[in-house]
């Protein structure tokens, strides 16, 4: 049953990911993304990591799609298509791309992946308590680094959307 | 569980919340009527009971048109974001202790993950039918979603410190010692308030339907569909306002628990609790939409971004207090 579900998700996966990059009409591809990673979703809850899973559907799903759908709203015309690339640029393309699958197919296949016999579902408490515990193995320092950046990148974002009304300011001032 | 058995609880589910569904739409109707000192649909079935049917009815025979340059494939696929989302949600809330398809640990997560999708189908719908109202409609909805989603979010985060724990009959279990909004007295009623107007917003209803202003956009996003594609998205709006409803119902107000336990003996009466505190709050929604006047864009960001999230942000530290220093009222 299980070993069904992951080759249904992992054909939706490969079959939509090529989509993706194959479709001309850019508003399709962006729906194509959208159900390669529902379908990655999926594969968390397969695993029975739904606290993942759900990240994975309120970030990638319901955040960042929903924000490139929105600037692909504002740029985008129902009748335009993508330009085809040169011939050139194509060919480098799908070399990069074939070095790339190499690269991970050869780390895949040189692992030694063990099989754990472990059932228990991991628990938003668990997830929560090992992400703000200082002890070995915790995670407050990344955690910690994360939320500076993040408070960086919005006073980033304020400072650039006020842009002329802060100029305005400091110009006042200089005088 | 075999695969046919939740083939089955699914289809019961489709069943059941199609029909409930239409009878939203019918209380709407007359709740509006009612406050507008009308009588509303009466002629169908007793008292007008069958009206909805006989729409649901008329809507599935009637043609499908679409624009000449629309998107085909991606107008087609919007109304289902919306209603497959919506049902979706249903699965994981508690009407009794064993009437709940989905008990999965991370509950009012899941929720919340699933209902920022459902903003996707508004947005393709709008840009996909190729109608300037239609695309105007799907980009006021995507800022008000993207916005009011935090309110909601946050709201019940609050409720989550005093729960502690995301699993919805988890959350049930904790509050036989009384509601969560008695548990969490002052705190947890602001974080009702804000959790009110913010659903209200996410569902797109007056007073926050920008999406669909009338007035000013036609019908909004859905102003190309006809028929069942149309049918589709209005499903959505009431499965969505019950859904809203129903989380509030349980994180708020004890879910299937009786008022005092005085029904405690006889559990199946679970249903009979849970959907009058639903059906009470869905009527205070509709209270919201024919009271209040529509209100512009610029009036809706200053709601969320300079008043609801800052209001939040107090009401979880006041929260975090409360919870810390045991000041939580239990019987």
């Amino acid at each position: 049953m299980e070993r069904i579900l992951f080759y249904i998700l992992a054909l939706i996966i490969v079959i939509f990911a090529i989509a993706a990059v194959s479709s001309r009409k850019m508003l399709r591809s962006v729906i194509y993304l959208l159900f390669v990673l529902c379908s990655i979703a999926g594969l968390y809850f397969l695993i029975d990591y739904n606290f993942l899973a759900a990240i994975q559907l309120t970030v990638y799903a319901g955040g960042i799609i929903v924000l490139i759908i929105f600037s692909v709203l504002l740029v985008h015309h129902i009748e335009l298509e993508l330009e085809l690339a040169k011939p050139l640029k194509q060919i480098i393309t799908a070399l990069a791309c074939l070095v790339g699958i190499g690269v991970i197919l050869t780390t895949i296949y040189s692992y030694d992946f063990k099989v754990i016999e472990n059932d228990t579902a991991i628990t938003t408490a668990d997830v929560g308590s090992k992400l703000l515990s200082y002890d070995q193995g915790g995670f407050i320092l990344p955690f910690e680094v994360i939320s500076v950046v993040l408070l960086a990148a919005m006073i980033g974002a304020i400072i650039i959307a006020k842009g002329k009304q802060v100029e305005k300011h400091e110009n006042k001032r200089i005088e | 569980m075999s695969i046919i058995e939740m083939v089955l609880i699914a289809l019961v589910y489709l069943g059941i919340f199609s029909v409930a569904g239409l009878f939203l739409v019918l209380l709407e109707r007359r709740v509006a009527a009612w406050f507008q000192l009308r009588i509303g649909p009466n002629r169908v079935g007793f008292q007008g009971l069958l009206q909805t049917m006989a729409d649901a009815l008329k809507l599935v025979s009637k043609e499908l048109t679409g624009t000449e340059k629309a998107d085909k494939f991606l107008y087609n696929l919007a109304p289902y974001f919306v209603i497959i989302t919506a049902l979706m949600a249903l699965g994981v809330i508690p009407f009794t202790k064993d009437f709940q398809a989905f008990d999965i640990n991370i509950g009012i997560f899941f929720l919340i993950a699933i209902s920022s999708i459902g903003v996707i189908g508004i947005l393709l719908g709008g840009w996909a039918s190729n109608n300037k109202f239609a695309l105007i409609g799907a980009m006021r909805s995507g800022v008000q979603t993207i916005s009011y989603e935090l309110s909601v979010g946050l709201s019940l985060l609050t409720m989550i410190l005093l729960t502690r724990s995301l699993q919805l009959s988890e959350i049930v279990e904790v509050q036989k010692n009384g509601w969560l909004i008695v548990q969490g007295h002052i705190p947890a009623i602001i974080a009702f308030m804000v959790f009110m107007i913010a659903g209200t917003a996410e569902t797109n209803r007056a007073p926050f339907d920008m999406v669909e202003a009338e007035s000013e956009l036609g019908a909004g996003f859905h102003t190309e569909y006809s028929g069942m594609k149309f049918a589709y998205f209005f499903l959505a709006e009431f499965i969505n306002m019950f859904l809203i409803a129903a989380i509030a119902t349980t994180v708020f107000f004890g879910a299937w628990l009786s008022p005092f336990g005085i029904t405690e003996s006889i559990p199946w009466l679970g249903v009979f609790w849970f959907l009058l505190k639903t059906l009470i709050l869905v009527f205070l929604m509709m209270w919201f939409r024919w009271t209040f006047p529509r209100l512009r864009v610029d009036q809706l960001l200053t709601l969320e971004w300079k008043y609801l999230l800052p209001i939040n942000l107090v009401n979880i530290v006041i929260m975090a207090f409360v919870v810390w220093q045991n000041l939580i009222i239990q019987f």
